[in-house]
């Protein structure tokens, strides 16, 4: 247990860092529990339903160009397209399928998702802070989110010191996320702990508790960029600690796993473990996402097997 | 108690699938025995492969056609006749698997295997030469060269027949992989037993897996999901069952799939061309 951690606020009071002792094994138990539910016909459409309104449809790549950035975007307004849907409309259990909560690109691309968004309640998440390291001067990580902010983002995914957190500076990370936070303004802060360098089970706790104390109204597990990326006995714990922090002050924060789901049956295990830790409540894209890019095909695939019986071909969807 | 020398315990064996290069278990924990032949005891038992095991084949099937068809024509057939010099070491295992479940004779057994190495042999032959047999210049109108060249379709699922005919079924795997295609095969009930060492054969002769895929388990159960799957893009049916050839040509209609019917049982260059389509190229040379 990390005993007598504490941060002082800006106004000057200490606030001890609650960080609970994590069993391991039994974590390992549990999150694997989770993945043995069986969510079969109608649960299971509305499950990959829940799913794809659920994602951050995401592209981080050096090689992102303008054009692969609005296709995504055109993508995250019409999942599937005008064929799809009327071949699938002849079956009596057939829905529309719904659009994704986000798409999640680098600064630059912010004003080119804005617009060809518009018009939707499609989000546009950026990273910043110098993602994924984070290992630049901290006026210039501000300046990206500012950057980011002005140029429309409505969510910021930030990534918290891991320098410091690992040499136990938990103090500068948890100033650095508040500052960050007063940069954003109104626009949603996601926190993102990069969970694959953090080495324990109890950092994680630690960390996802500092996060929420400065101010975070998310916390994600990963950048992408780093292996490994979400696990279940990881979001397990973020949810946990969430839940641990909601009774302690009623501050609801939301969840983000990213990185490394890539199918439906991945996704669902995930909702399962969230409705049975946190309840329903949290079964919403105000406060769960996921951070993926291959998912939403795999999902799409699976909503082609439900509804018409047949498994799907994988060019039916497009790439990107 | 049976002492370490003890003929006396006899474990029966359960043989399991083949898919994406290992031997996995049915996800549905399902099985079935294969008898003696003759008898009423249990030679083996068989996985009773689900709908699910079919489709995780296929997924194999589909991520390692496109590597398998990228390799030279000349590696593939290096690979086919390392298959057959792989079962010609387990000559003696599968003459027994055939004595003992269906009452061949040695001789009959032995004959049996000779047919299915030479079947190898004889598309690996063919691998890196049906090409050039086929393909051809054409003759154009115009300032251009004209190219057709066959390549593989994609995925074929192959259906043997009611009745294990093993020269067969191996003739037609060697025909439908020496082009590039990737296989799932549906093997014979009576036969299945053959799965085992077949499939050692396959994964120790440097085939990547998941090129070929074998399930054992119904074919009323699987394949209308084979005729479904939309990444499936050709069906070898061998069955003689009307019922299922209709209904399978009924649900090969969504993807267009070619259905090979009731392939002929012989060694040709025709029956690796019903698994190619053809690619016809228009390359300027000017003026």
């Amino acid at each position: 247990m990390q005993n007598g951690i504490s941060i002082q606020k800006h106004d000057g009071v200490h606030v001890p860092i609650l960080a609970e002792p994590i069993d391991e094994v039994m974590l390992g138990e549990r999150a694997l529990s989770f993945t043995r539910r069986s969510i079969k016909k109608q649960s299971k459409l509305a499950a990959i339903y829940k799913c794809i309104e659920m994602i951050d449809l995401t592209t981080l790549e050096g090689a992102d160009t303008i054009g692969k950035v609005r296709q995504l975007c055109s993508k995250a307004r019409f999942p599937v397209t005008a064929e799809f849907s009327e071949e699938l409309s002849h079956y009596k259990n057939f829905k529309a399928v719904p659009t994704v909560a986000a798409v999640c690109v680098y600064p630059a691309m912010v004003a080119t998702a804005k617009e060809a968004l518009a018009g939707t309640k499609i989000r546009v998440a950026s990273v910043a802070t110098a993602f994924p390291a984070g290992q630049i001067l901290l006026e210039t990580r501000l300046r990206d989110v500012r950057d980011a902010v002005s140029a429309g983002a409505d969510e910021i995914d930030m990534v918290i010191n891991r320098g410091a957190f690992l040499t136990g500076d938990y103090q500068t990370v948890y100033d650095e996320i508040v500052q960050v936070k007063e940069v954003c303004g109104d626009t949603h802060l996601k926190v993102i702990l990069e969970t694959g360098e953090l080495a324990t089970c109890d950092n994680v706790r630690l960390a996802s508790e500092i996060a929420m104390q400065a101010g975070a109204d998310f916390i994600k597990t990963s950048t992408g960029k780093v292996s490994p990326a979400a696990t279940m006995p990881v979001t397990l714990i973020m949810l946990q600690a969430i839940l641990d922090f909601y009774e302690r002050t009623g501050k609801i924060i939301g969840m983000k796993p990213a990185g490394g789901i890539r199918n439906a049956k991945q996704a669902i295990h995930y909702l399962c473990m969230v409705n049975e830790v946190m309840g329903p409540r949290w079964l919403t894209p105000e406060l769960f996402r996921f951070g993926a890019s291959s998912l939403l095909n795999d999902l799409l695939k699976q909503v082609y097997k439900q509804i018409t019986g047949r498994y799907a071909y994988e060019k039916s969807f497009s790439l990107d | 108690m049976a002492g370490l020398n003890s003929t006396k315990l006899h474990v029966a064996k359960t043989i399991k699938l083949y898919i994406s290069g290992a031997f996995p278990r049915t996800e549905s924990g399902r099985s079935f025995p294969v008898y003696l032949f003759n008898s009423k005891k249990i030679y083996a038992h068989l996985c009773r492969a689900s709908r699910k095991d079919l489709r995780n084949a296929v997924a194999a099937a589909k991520s390692a056609q496109a590597g398998w068809c990228g390799r030279s024509a000349y590696n593939r057939s290096q690979i086919l006749y390392r298959m057959a010099e792989m079962m010609e070491g387990k000559r003696n295992e599968f003459i027994e698997i055939f004595v003992q479940t269906l009452g061949y004779s040695s001789a009959e057994a032995n004959d049996v295997v000779e047919q299915a190495i030479d079947a190898l042999v004889y598309y690996a032959g063919f691998a890196d030469k049906f090409q050039q047999l086929i393909g051809a210049v054409n003759p154009v109108s115009g300032p251009h060269h004209n190219f057709t060249t066959p390549e593989a379709v994609g995925v074929v699922a192959l259906i043997c027949a009611e009745k294990f005919d093993f020269s067969r079924f191996v003739g037609q795997i060697a025909a439908i992989t020496c082009s590039g295609n990737s296989t799932v095969v549906l093997l014979a009930q009576d036969g299945a037993a053959v799965l085992a060492p077949l499939a050692e054969v396959f994964a120790t002769s440097d085939l990547p897996g998941g090129v070929i895929n074998l399930l054992s388990g119904f074919a009323e159960e699987l394949a209308p999901h084979l005729a479904g799957h939309m990444e499936i893009d050709s069906i070898c049916l061998a069955r003689n069952d009307e019922n299922m050839r209709a209904a399978v040509k009924e649900d090969a209609v969504f993807n267009l799939k070619r259905i090979v019917d009731n392939p002929a049982n012989e060694l040709s260059l025709a029956q690796i061309l019903q698994f190619v389509e053809y690619k016809t190229v228009w390359h300027p040379i000017g003026f």
